[in-house]
């Protein structure tokens, strides 16, 4: 009887402790995507945007049933998820596993499973919640140490598994976005220079594959390569300054550095043409050597591992190669258009041309609804899901567009307040997850129509077409919200 | 950290639309042409006329059937199909490669597809009245080319749809587009396509045209192409086609001042109005088939010996070299004899000079002439510096490489030179071993085309414009590599020898089929072995003889003594063109001509069975 009541003023405490500025920007950008749906999918011969056999009206219904499932979210105790966090992951890792083998062939992917009466559920877009879930529970362990090996690599392993899994679903793209629970381990103290590592392999590969093939000059010297080397020297020499604090040896490194390289170049231009990359690649090796020596001299792990980040630095332009000839056909043309190798506008260019094309004629205020030319003659591929943002750009215009943005970087950065201010480490570590998530998505998905980031298949979330995905995002948000809604309530 | 990322993101990313949106032109400008539909509107090809003004290629409509995929919805498949004569599945399948995107790039469900091209004249008038029960089908009209005339298919070639090769090479062509594959068709399109048009039209979201953009600032008129004279006379090409009618050669005619070509035979040839519309795929096929390669226009491309007919050209260089005067005579005893060696002649008296040797076509005289030539150690240090020279003389006679015409696929022939011999019999070689080139044998090998230039240049005494088969473009002008005067190494007085050869050769020598002609016709015979059968029959020559106007080369294959075609018809031709009809006689002759066909059974029997063997081996 007692803790009936308990319950019940609870419940109202959490009713008026939400954050309903969440919830407005939540509500805004379903109204917002409700609408770029219907300007996608509008066609003039269906005229009813109501009608359940369009894709506006059937997103109605999966908005409907969102909200629905967002107000019976909250009414589930964060007590829940603590207890079942690992549950949960263990079921969604089980329903993952058993997509693979039960999912028919989507175009190439075997990600969705279908429910009948023509509706499909993509388990990938669930697991994301329950990831996090137990990421907030393991990290919340008594004793948890992020930088002890063996934490860490637990870790890590919680999201890499799933990852792996709808890697084998051929959704390499949903898969993509488990990269972002980085963002939260660095949050929860991960050492900025795995970050920084992962920024310096990204830098290799685009400026290893796009510059590979022109040469300096009259020199028998590949532009990628050699400014890969010379970015591997400069790296190196700024993680040794930065983690060895020893201006002397840094100085050192530098000025071997800077002669060596400057020597070999004014050789090969003015004396004898010759491939200076081995020269630079020496370096390289040499500046490892000499960190290697320093860490044995001083016993410090450190400058070993910055000798291990030289010399994966001097192999990235050679593995940037052989991981690219290992890509399927499909993946390899898109980023070689993205990096500007490849101008194939008839062909995998084509949605990227096009989908620029289409936001670049919105201009300022754009076209109006429903009056976006390009997306109503069906130019954009894909418009209603993953492209979702052309029509956005082109019937609102730059203002529109620009509107979203902002909109989003204010829901981001108000759900990265909220996460601060929760009391412990489950609910940090999980608003995290979130916040991140979001970022990423909002990252690739309109990076990739405007040309920016390379053509990987992730929806936008509230804009893009599709139930599974609104679900997800929803379930992923409402945990959060009630988490936050009690984080007033004493425990007991 | 991470708020911070967010927040540099999403700069990141109004900045660039701001550069999309608002700075950049060029996505603004591809959006109009994307959002906007280009209509294109295509020019009228230009007409084709012969040298009198005759029209022999014109324009005429045709239909091709567009279709706009997204518009199907509740098309009666069945009817349709059964209108177009077409089954359910050929009709699925042309719908699948018209959506495949890898076959057609430009593929959008909103906008007009090629469904089929050319509709025949009775398709169209079925389909138009059923025409508004297909949704989604519209008509597009086109033109195709017409022949008013069953001759000249060779030389005017015909037009067909570009392949992917030919839009790779000229971006100006677009996928569904015609130009020309033969013929000045194709080597005249430039002139002959004009430039495409179009109209800029205004859509709305709904896909439907709202008007010119900008009232059609940016619209662009089609410009037609021009018109073509041909130098070609239809009348004098259409005896010639008539005369050649069952026998392989070739007849070619030159006006001599200007290097335009006359007429241009090629036997067999076709009827180019078998080419025209759809069927001109499977045409090709069957005539690329037949034994007899009726799409070779030997008239360019066929090489033959040149027999007799070359003598001429020996004469003027041993001439020219002071290797004989017009007194010089050589012995000829049925032959040129020398050792063991023997070059067989007809009977004549001997020994002769040369304008009688000319008239006669004495064996003897040319190969003594060669002979004395090519051992001539005080003139030339070694034989291969007087073979060079012989070679040199040749060329500049239009001999051994392309004249230059305006027609595609020409071949340059064969003169061979010191080198070549070198090759073939090591430096171990002598006057004897080649001594059949002087009168046209051995490795001499030319076309029709430049045994009529040797015509030409004889009766212009000593030089020959680049002959040529379109006299006149409209509102555009030749090129002037085919106004190109050509001199040959021979001066013009040894040219009056030849020519003095010539006329007695038609008054009383070789040619004596020619002397009727009521103007002083000139003219030599030459009669080919080969390696094909029964010997060539050539004919060279041109009329009247102080002021020509026609040059001409009949070369008929496997006809025997020039005496027996080459010159009949090379004087039926003469006369026609001369005195612009054929006399009543003359006109019986032609008839009896034209049924006179020569049996190539055995020949073409022989040859298969041989490229047979050849391939099973």
């Amino acid at each position: 009887m007692n803790g009936e009541k308990l319950n019940e003023t609870t419940n109202k405490g959490i009713f008026l402790s939400l954050d309903w500025w969440t919830i407005i920007l939540y509500l805004v950008l379903l109204v917002w995507g409700w609408f770029s749906v219907c300007g996608a999918s509008y066609s003039f011969e269906h005229p009813d945007l109501f009608s359940f056999e369009e894709y506006s009206g059937k997103q109605l219904v999966w908005i409907g049933t969102s909200v629905l499932l967002a107000a019976m979210l909250l009414f589930v105790e964060k007590r829940f998820y603590e207890l079942s966090a690992y549950f949960l992951y263990g079921a969604m890792m089980f329903l993952l596993i058993v997509t693979i083998f039960i999912a028919p062939d989507t175009k190439g992917s075997h990600s969705w499973i279908p429910l009948g009466a023509g509706i499909k559920l993509q388990p990938a877009e669930f697991a994301k919640f329950s990831v996090a879930l137990a990421m907030g529970k393991f990290m919340s362990r008594y004793g948890y140490e992020l930088r002890r090996p063996k934490d860490f690599f637990t870790t890590v392993g919680l999201f890499i598994f799933p990852m792996l899994l709808i890697v084998l679903q051929r959704e390499t793209g949903s898969a993509l976005v488990y990269l972002a629970f980085f963002l939260v381990l660095y949050r929860e103290g991960m050492t900025g220079s795995l970050l920084f590592t992962a920024f310096a392999a990204v830098v290799y590969f685009v400026v290893g594959i796009r510059f590979g093939e022109d040469m300096i000059g009259q020199m028998p010297v590949s532009v990628g390569e050699f400014s890969v080397l010379l970015l591997a020297q400069f790296f190196t020499l700024g993680m040794t300054q930065v983690y060895g604090q020893q201006w002397s040896e840094t100085r050192l490194m530098l000025y071997v550095v800077l002669i060596a390289d400057v020597l070999a170049f004014l050789f090969s231009k003015f004396v004898i043409p010759f491939d200076v990359c081995w020269v630079l690649l020496a370096v390289v090796v040499l500046q490892a050597i000499y960190l290697v020596w320093l860490a044995v001299k001083r016993q410090s792990w450190r400058h070993a591992l910055i000798a291990a980040f030289a010399l994966f630095s001097a192999s990235m332009f050679y593995l940037c190669d052989t991981l690219l000839e290992h890509l399927d056909d499909h993946q390899r043309v898109r980023i070689e258009v993205l990096l500007g190798k490849r101008d194939d506008l008839r062909g995998a260019g084509y949605n990227v041309n096009q989908a620029k094309i289409a936001i670049g004629s919105g201009g300022l205020a754009g076209k109006g609804f429903l009056n976006g030319t390009q997306t109503k003659l069906k130019y954009v591929p894909e418009q209603n899901t993953d492209f979702i943002f052309c029509t956005v750009g082109e019937e609102e215009g730059f203002v529109g567009s620009t509107g979203v943005l902002v909109v989003y970087l204010i829901f981001i950065l108000r759900l990265l307040k909220l996460s601060e201010r929760q009391p412990d480490t489950l609910g940090r570590v999980y608003g995290y997850s979130v916040s991140s998530i979001f970022l990423f998505h909002l990252f690739i998905n309109v990076g990739m129509v405007l040309g920016l980031t390379p053509v990987i298949g992730i929806p936008l979330p509230f804009f893009s077409y599709g139930g599974s995905s609104l679900w997800g995002f929803t379930i992923l948000l409402f945990i959060f919200l009630r988490m936050d809604a009690e984080r007033n309530l004493k425990r007991q | 950290m991470i708020g911070g990322i967010a927040v540099l993101i999403v700069l990141a990313y109004i900045a660039r639309l701001a550069f999309l949106q608002l700075m950049s032109d060029d996505y603004k400008a591809s959006a109009d042409n994307n959002a906007f539909y280009n209509n294109v509107i295509y020019p009228s090809r230009g007409t084709i006329y012969d040298r009198n003004g005759k029209m022999l290629v014109y324009n005429q409509p045709a239909y091709d059937l567009m279709v706009i995929a997204n518009e199907l919805e509740g098309l009666d498949t069945l009817d349709f199909c059964r209108t177009m004569g077409m089954s359910r599945e050929q009709f699925d399948a042309r719908m699948s490669q018209i959506k495949d995107r890898n076959k057609n790039p430009g593929y959008s469900s909103y906008t007009q597809q090629v469904f089929q091209t050319q509709l025949s004249a009775a398709d169209y008038s079925v389909l138009q009245e059923k025409l508004f029960r297909y949704k989604g089908f519209y008509i597009r009209s086109r033109t195709v080319r017409k022949y008013a005339f069953p001759y000249l298919a060779h030389v005017l070639g015909d037009v067909a749809e570009v392949s992917p090769a030919d839009i790779e090479r000229d971006p100006y062509y677009e996928p569904g587009d015609y130009m020309g594959k033969q013929g000045i068709e194709r080597s005249y399109e430039q002139d002959l396509r004009g430039e495409k048009g179009v109209e800029v039209l205004l859509r709305d979201a709904r896909g439907r045209i709202q008007g010119h953009y900008k009232n059609g600032a940016f619209d662009r008129k089609p410009k037609p192409g021009r018109d073509l004279t041909l130098s070609i006379d239809l009348d004098l090409q259409a005896l010639g086609e008539r005369l050649m009618e069952g026998k392989l050669g070739a007849i070619v005619a030159i006006e001599p001042k200007t290097g335009e070509v006359l007429c241009m035979v090629s036997g067999p040839t076709y009827d180019p109005r078998q080419l025209e519309g759809k069927e001109r795929g499977k045409r090709m096929i069957e005539m690329g088939k037949d034994p007899l390669k009726p799409l070779l226009n030997r008239a360019v491309m066929g090489t033959y010996p040149p027999g007799s007919t070359f003598k001429t050209s020996q004469a003027l260089t041993f001439l020219q070299e002071g290797i004989i005067t017009p007194q010089t005579a050589y012995p000829c005893s049925r032959g040129f004899r020398l050792g063991g060696f023997k070059m067989g002649c007809h009977g004549h008296p001997a020994p002769l000079p040369l304008v009688p040797a000319i008239a006669t076509s004495c064996n003897g005289y040319f190969g003594w002439g060669l002979y004395h030539m090519l051992n001539n150690r005080t003139k030339y240090k070694t034989i291969q510096e007087a073979m060079t020279t012989w070679k040199d003389y040749m060329v500049s006679m239009g001999f051994g490489y392309k004249l230059g015409i305006d027609l595609p696929s020409e071949l340059r022939g064969l003169i061979p030179n010191a080198p070549y011999y070198d090759k073939a019999h090591g430096t171990n070689w002598n006057a004897i071993s080649v001594i059949s080139i002087s009168i046209g044998q051995g490795e001499v090998l030319l076309t029709p085309l430049q045994i009529a230039n040797l015509g030409a240049t004889i009766a212009n005494r000593g030089y020959y414009i680049t002959p040529h088969v379109v006299k006149e473009v409209k509102g555009g002008a030749l090129a002037d590599s085919l106004l190109t005067k050509h001199v040959t190494k021979v001066e013009p007085k040894y040219y009056e020898f030849v020519c003095e050869g010539m006329r007695k050769a038609v008054l009383g020598g070789t040619c004596k089929g020619a002397a009727y002609l009521p103007f002083e016709a000139c003219g030599k015979t030459g009669t080919a072995q080969n390696p094909h059968g029964q010997d060539h029959s050539a004919f060279m020559g041109f009329a009247p003889k102080d002021d020509p106007k026609i040059a001409i080369c009949v070369y008929v294959e496997n006809g025997k003594w020039g005496a027996t075609y080459g010159v009949p018809i090379g004087a039926l031709m003469m006369e026609q063109y001369i005195n612009g009809k054929l006399s009543p006689s003359s006109e019986a002759k032609a008839e009896a001509f034209q049924h006179r066909h020569i049996s190539y059974e055995a020949r073409t029997a022989k040859e298969q069975k041989k490229e047979k063997s050849k391939s099973e081996r």
